[in-house]
This record gives C-alpha cells, structure tokens and sequence, in this order.
C-alpha cells in the first residue's frame, strides 16, 4: 500500500547553507503524523518543498505513489495535496464565502467558467454550505476577509485548505496566535477532518501535538533526528536535550 | 568598421553618462524616475543658450550645465520627489510622467518646438584620420571625457567615505540608518548629482542626437534599457550595458537599416525575460 | 448559528455581485438617450465611447489582475490599423467583420506577449510593457509602404455598416456603432468579472501564492485575462479608424498609455465603470482644457497626474466613497454590502 506522501532523500541548499539534509519521510494513509522540531530547524522549508514552492536540490516527492517533484503547487494541488500557512495568507479583499466558493469550484474543475456566477452550480453552493457552517463561518460569509478578527482568519485558513477535498493536508502551525479562548474551535476542526485524509501537523504547541499525533517525527537542523509513537518521542531524553540545548529559542 | 565601433563607444558613453544618475536612483531609492530625461534636457537647453546666445565657451558650459541640472534635482527632489518614495511603483511612474509632461510643455512654451544646435568651437568639427580609421573629434572628446567621468565615478564610489556611505544605502537603508548615516542627506545629494550628470549628458547630446523639447519623452526608453540591462546596484553593470547598447544601436542602424532601431529593443526584452533583474546584477542585491 | 445555513443564502450571495444596479440601467438608458437628445455632439461621443472601451480593457487587468501595463495602447495601435489595412486594400469590407478580425489579431498579439508580463515584479512590467509599445510603433515607422509611415494611413474607406448605414460626417452611424460594441463587449466583461474565473482573477491580484495553493492555474489564467485585454483594446482601435476612416502613428504614443491610466485613476478600477466615468470626465476635461491651450494642455494633464499621486490616490478615491456609499444604498433590494474596492 503507498504512503499518502513519501519524500525520499530529500535536499535543499541554499548555497552553502544545507536547509533540508537527506529527508525520507513516509506519511501513511488517514495518518495523524505530527513534525516538530526547534526553531529554524527547517519544518517550513519542508513544507515548501512537498508543496513545490520551493524546488529540490535532489531527491524525489511521491503523492499516493505517483512522482510529483516537477510538478508546479496548484498541480499538486490538483492531486490532493493541500496546506495551510503559518502566518494567514489569505485574499484581504474576498469574502469567506467567495474565497471558499472559489476553492469548491476550483476543485470541482469549474474555476475556470467565465459566464456563470459561481453560485450557479448547485453542487459548487451545497459544498460551500457545508464548509461554511463545518467552520463556523456562516455569519461572516459577507465580511471581507481583512476585518475579521485573526481566530476567524485563522479558520478560514484551514477551511480554504479542506475545502480542496484533498487526500494530504499538510497544517503548518495552525493554532499560532489564536487566543486561548478561540483554540477549541481549531481543535474541534482538526478532530472533524476525515480519517481517510492522512495529515501533517507542524507544531510548537506540545499540548496538541500529544493530543492529536498519533505518530511523531523529529526535524534537528533540517534532518530527521528520529521518528516513533508519542509516547516513545516524550520519553527519549534526546529529544529532550534537543529542545532543552536551544533554551532560549524555544 | 572601426570607425562604426568608435561612434558606437562614443554613443554608449554618452548613454551612460546620461543614465548613470538614474541607475543609481533606482537602486538607491528603488524609485523609477521617468523624468530623469527633463533634467537632461535641462542641461542641453542650458548649455544652447549659453553658447549661442551668451558667448560662453563651450567648455565652461558643460560644467554650468551640470550645475544647473543638479540644482534643479535638488529643488524637484527635497520639495516633490521625497514624499513619493515610499509609494507604489505605479505610483511613481505616474508621478513621473506627469514630471514629463510638465516639462516638455513648459520648454514646448518658453524655447519653441523645433530642434536647437549648439555652435561648436572649431577645433571640436570634423574628423581626422588614424591609421585609415575616421575618428570624429566631437566624438573623440566624448569618448575620453566620458571615460574620465566614469573613473571618477568609480572612485568616488568605491574610495571615498561618501561612496561608501551610498553603497550601504543602496544595500540597505534601514540599517545603514541604524549607523547613523544621514540617508536622507544621502539621497539628495546623490539624487542632484545624478540630474546633474544628466544635464551634462543632455549638454553632450545636442551634437550626437539633437535637442527638442520632446527629448525626455524620446529617451526614456534607453535610459530605461540601460538600467534594465544594466542593472541598478553597480556603475559597472550601467556602463558596460551602455557600451553593449551603444554599439548595438550604431551598428543595427548601419548594417541592417530596417530593423537597426529593434535591437536594442529587442536586447532588453530578451534581457528582461531570462534575467528579471538585469545581467550585471550582484546577487543578493536588491 | 446553530440553525442550518440555507442554500439559498449561498446563492444569492454569489449572485449579489453580479446582480443589476438600478444605477446602471440609469446610465445605459443615459447613454442610449444621448442618441437622440444630443445629436450635436456625437462626434464627441464617439471618441468618449472609444476612450471608455479601451480604459474597460485596462481595468480588466489592472483592476482584476493587478497587473500593471504602461504600454498597451500596442494592441490599440495594431487593432486600429489592422481595420485600416482590412479596409484600405478591400480585404474585408463589412465593418463589424473587420472589427472582430481586428480584435482577433490584436488579441493573438496579446496572447504572443503575454508571457513577458507573467514573471517579474510591476517595475519589470512596466518597462516591458512600454517597450513592447515603442517597438510596435517602430514597426508602424518603418514599414511605411504599409502603414503610411508617419502621415499616417489613408485612403481608407468605410463600406456602410450591416450594408445598410453609411457613415456620416456628422458621426451618427459612428456612435450608434461605438456605443453598441461597447454596451455588448461590457456586457461580456461584467459577466467574466462576476464569474469564478473573475473572482480567481481577484484572488490572483490579491494573493498569487495563495490562489496557486488551492489549485488555481496562476500562469493559464493571466494569460488569459491579458489575451482578452488585449483583444478590447484591439477593438477600441479599430472603432477609431472606422469611425475617423484614419489611423495614425499617434495610436501607438506613449500620451495615450499614460492618458489611459489618468483615465482609470480619475474613475476608479475594479468595478468596470471607472473606465467609462474616467473617460467621460477625462474627454470633456481635455476637451474644456485644449480649447483653453490648444498648444500645452499636456502641462495641465502632468500637473493633474503629480497632484493626484501627492495627494494620494486612495485619498483620492476616498472623495468618492460617499458617493459610493449613496449609490449602495439606493439599491433597495437590500444586497450584502460591496467589499471594500481598490
């Protein structure tokens, strides 16, 4: 069976400086995979590359088995790879439900019609309703984006990510910033994703990192440090000096 | 062919100089000043009306011309030009064209619509031989005080506290603030420098390429394909694609009269798509 | 929030934006009484109707896809004299053929040179743009044998439109003409802008990292938004040479780029009319200021530009936010309010 997402031997340099050294990561279908690691340790920088933001130095990227290293970012997105950001990249002038009605109509391959409002497709319409109220987002839908409070933007973020249906979510720090208070909503939304969707979740906040991986793997200077269940990583002291040696950072 | 390769030096010189103040206000400021050929043609008129109507010697012209130019930077650049910097690109390019067409119907208004000349001193007329190859003297004369200019350009920038200061402005104005360099006082004084480089260029020109109030609008594409092609972090990146330009243009026009016009338009379109930034750029430069 | 989002919710608030203002019929019906009310003055409003089309085909990338163009009064340069040729040497005698062959080519140029404005930031547009421009008008310069050089084309004759209305020197055909290809080609244009391709557009402008991660074709859409433009552009040009059975080296002048972004600035972008108030304004102004110096309106229209920037163009269209705001809440049907324009 293939893995949902299989980097093998992945590497980016930019320049001298090495930002992802000989990554195999294999991420299997429906996993709730969790990837940390201290600052500056290169999660993002990965998250680019699976995405085809950023191009390899060498190595390959497999989506369910198929090669996709050359593909550009909305071809992979095309293929069920899809991602959030960790600071909200969002569209400040589009309402949430023109950004979600956009991302259902595009995936149903009809973002390219050119005469009919998107709203004309019942089938565009039913999905939009159902992400919209899924992130409770339905009495916003007609605000623009760029007023909305940042716990709104920040479910937005992840509803324009599930909203492609795809079989790869890859999460990148999704709760960062969002108040105390507002964190259950992200979390209710995370449990809610389907369990065929397997999902990358990059986090700093350990608390959720424990709750919601159901595997966990080490990123240290842009290599895999190790890999296992939560409970193995809590308990490896390595892991812990890890952390603990760039005190300040973390 | 010699004598094709001269001019075509000869008139990638004078490009240069006329564009170096604008490459270094781009990568200074990082502002797309369309109006730089205005200062230019400040300098041309300047220099028309000093020689033909005042008497003045040609020579003491040129450095009155460039002094008037820079003058004018200054004013335009510490009364207009500052509140725009931080602006949209698009922003400023509108600004400056509305700079531009000011001008020309100011000049259209108060100089008339038909081209000038300058009156040349006699020594400056003709051409002579070496070795079989016609060497024009006015063009003789641009060659070499042009190429003085541009080591003095050099070394102002690469040996002196105030070219180190502008460098790092270039590079980054944030931090070079930080170090306490009057950034500010920087841009102006650079800003005038430029304009007044332009406004001797202008002054040169008049002979190689005519003087009309529409100069500005005629030569903004090749200052913009000079700082294009050139880049806008070094003087070198400028001056070779000047030079690169220079013979193009000459050449194109003498050996394939139809199309000569297109290749340097042609030049800078193929540059831009290959290389976004320009081909002489420093990597890591803005 | 606990009861159930209705479908029909959704739907109307996609059809929101594309749903008539009674301000527009207002406007079309203005238009159309110009016809009969204003007989006088048609020649004008000809040239408003040209002007307005070919600003309506800059703001559909300016507006929509935010790219900046300093040069596309190319494809209103090469529409124009396609219609010159097509009609000049017979090719194609029916005028409303000749203008959708001209709006093809110049269309297909767009599609050429559309590659050239998918990468690099707006400065390197900008000046691509405005090369691409100076070449064409180049081209016109020195294929004299075929354009006519600098004296411009002539001996252009127009065959009567439809075989049945010829064109008047007092420019009645002409208007009717412009003013009924710009109302379908706005027709068009209103209904691609309220589309998903419009709104991938918006999101493109607004995001372009973001509208690749959900799948949009970043490159396959500018390309086509920029083909479409073009080919607008192509046909405003081609009005002009049949409505003035000229075409001149003067259509492919650096005035008329930075001419239309004042027209665009003046109206506003992104919501499709900005190009046409623009242009009604823009006309009348030029035409009030070249009877006042005939010589140096040039100086007037610089001096507006530099004000305008130094005032600031948002502030600039904040003068008209109260005005917008009136216009919103005329429509008493009660539609969600209108996200904040450029």
């Amino acid at each position: 069976m293939p893995a949902a997402l299989e980097t093998i031997a992945l590497e980016k340099h930019f320049g001298g400086l090495v930002a992802s050294s000989n990554v195999s990561l294999r991420i299997e279908p429906g996993a709730r995979h969790a990837l940390i690691g201290p600052n500056g340790a290169g999660k993002t920088t990965l998250v680019n590359l699976l995405t085809g933001v950023l191009a390899p130095t060498s190595g390959r990227i497999l989506l369910e088995g198929t090669d996709i290293t050359a593909l550009k970012p909305h071809a992979r997105v095309a293929r069920g790879l899809a991602r959030t950001f960790q600071i909200n990249q969002l569209f400040a002038e589009l309402t949430p439900l023109e950004a979600v009605g956009l991302a259902v109509s595009q995936r149903l391959g009809r973002g390219g019609d050119w005469w009919q409002p998107a709203g004309a497709r019942s089938q565009v319409v039913g999905e939009v309703v159902d992400i919209l109220e899924r992130f409770r987002l339905a009495d916003v839908m007609h605000e623009p984006t760029g007023i909305l409070p940042y716990g709104r933007q920040r479910l937005l973020e992840i509803a324009l990510a599930v909203a492609g249906a795809p079989r790869v979510l890859l999460l990148d720090e999704p709760a960062a910033g969002v108040p105390e208070e507002e964190r259950h909503v992200i979390l209710d939304s995370l449990d809610a994703l389907p369990s065929d969707v397997a999902v990358l979740l990059i986090e700093h906040d350990m608390d959720l990192v424990f709750r919601f991986a159901r595997h966990i793997s080490v990123l240290v200077n842009g290599a895999l440090f190790t890999q296992g269940p939560p409970e193995a990583i809590a308990r490896d002291p390595r892991v812990r000096q890890v952390y603990l040696g760039e005190g300040e950072h973390v | 062919m010699l004598t094709i390769l001269f001019d075509g030096i000869a008139y990638g010189m004078l490009l240069f100089v006329l564009a170096s103040g604008l490459a270094v206000t781009l990568g200074l400021m990082n502002f797309v000043n369309l109006a730089h050929g205005a200062f230019a043609m400040a300098g041309g008129y300047c220099t028309v009306l000093l020689v033909n109507r005042a008497g003045v010697p040609f020579f003491a012209a040129l450095p009155l011309a460039f002094l008037l130019s820079a003058a004018l930077g200054l004013a335009a650049e510490r009364t207009l030009y500052r509140h725009v910097y931080a602006k949209s690109h698009l922003d400023q390019v509108l600004f400056s064209i509305g700079l531009v067409f000011m001008s020309v119907a100011a000049v259209d208004y108060t100089m008339g619509s038909s081209q000038v000349f300058v009156e040349l001193p006699a020594w400056l007329r003709g051409q002579f031989s070496i070795a079989g190859v016609g060497i024009g003297r006015y063009r003789l004369m641009i060659v070499v005080l042009c190429g003085a200019l541009t080591i003095a350009l050099q070394a102002v920038l690469t040996r002196t506290r105030f070219g180190s200061r502008l460098r790092a402005a270039v590079d980054d104005a944030r931090v070079a603030r930080g170090l306490g360099i009057g950034v500010d006082r920087v841009f102006a004084l650079t800003f005038a420098f430029g304009s007044g480089l332009a406004g001797l260029g202008g002054a040169l020109g008049t002979e190689i390429v005519g003087l009309d109030p529409t100069f500005p609008l005629k030569f903004m594409i090749y200052f913009l394909i000079v700082v294009t092609v050139g880049g806008s972090s070094s003087i070198t990146g400028p001056f070779f694609a000047s030079l690169l330009l220079g013979i193009g243009d000459v050449a194109g026009k003498y050996y394939v009269p139809t199309l000569g016009a297109f290749a340097i338009y042609t030049i800078m379109i193929v540059v831009l798509i290959l290389r976004p930034q320009g081909l002489f750029v420093r990597s890591g430069a803005r | 929030m606990s009861a159930r989002l209705p479908a029909s919710a959704v739907r109307d608030g996609f059809a929101a934006r594309a749903r008539l203002h009674p301000l527009e019929v207002v406007f079309w019906l203005a238009a159309l009484g110009t016809v009969f009310l204003l007989p006088g003055r048609h020649l004008l409003l000809t040239e408003i109707a040209i002007l307005g089309l070919f600003a309506l085909s800059l703001d559909l990338i300016l507006g929509y896809a935010g790219i900046v163009s300093l040069g596309h009064a190319a494809f209103f340069g090469f529409g124009a004299y396609a219609a010159g040729l097509l009609a000049k040497h017979g090719l194609l005698a029916e005028p409303l053929l000749a203008l959708i062959v001209a709006g093809l080519a110049a269309g297909a140029l767009g599609f050429a040179t559309s590659f050239l404005v998918l990468r690099g930031s707006d400065l390197t547009r900008i000046m691509v743009t405005l090369g691409v421009a100076l070449v064409l008008r180049e081209v016109a310069n020195r294929y004299a044998w075929l354009t006519g050089g600098a004296d411009g084309l002539q001996g252009v004759e127009m065959a009567p439109l439809l075989g049945r209305w010829r064109f008047d020197m007092f420019g009645h055909t002409a208007y009717c003409y412009a003013l009924c290809v710009l109302f379908v080609l706005f027709v068009l244009a209103r209904r691609i802008v309220n589309s998903p391709f419009g709104l991938s557009l918006q999101a493109i402008r607004g995001n372009p990292l973001r509208a690749a991660a959900l799948g949009i074709p970043v490159d396959r859409r500018l390309v086509a938004v920029y083909t479409l433009s073009a080919a607008y552009a192509g046909i405003a040009g081609a009005l002009l040479t049949q409505t003035t059975a000229f075409a001149s080296l003067s259509v492919f002048d650096f005035e008329r780029s930075a001419d239309l972004l004042l027209v665009l600035i003046i109206g506003g972008t992104g919501y499709l009319y900005g190009g046409l108030i623009g242009a009604i304004v823009f006309k009348l102004m030029q035409d009030y200021l070249a009877y006042l110096t005939p010589q140096y309106w040039p100086f007037w229209i610089g001096l507006l530009l530099v004000a305008i920037v130094l005032v600031g163009r948002e502030r600039v269209a904040g003068w008209a936010l109260p005005l917008r705001r009136l216009v919103a809440r005329l429509d008493w049907r009660g539609r969600p309010a209108p996200a904040a324009g450029e």
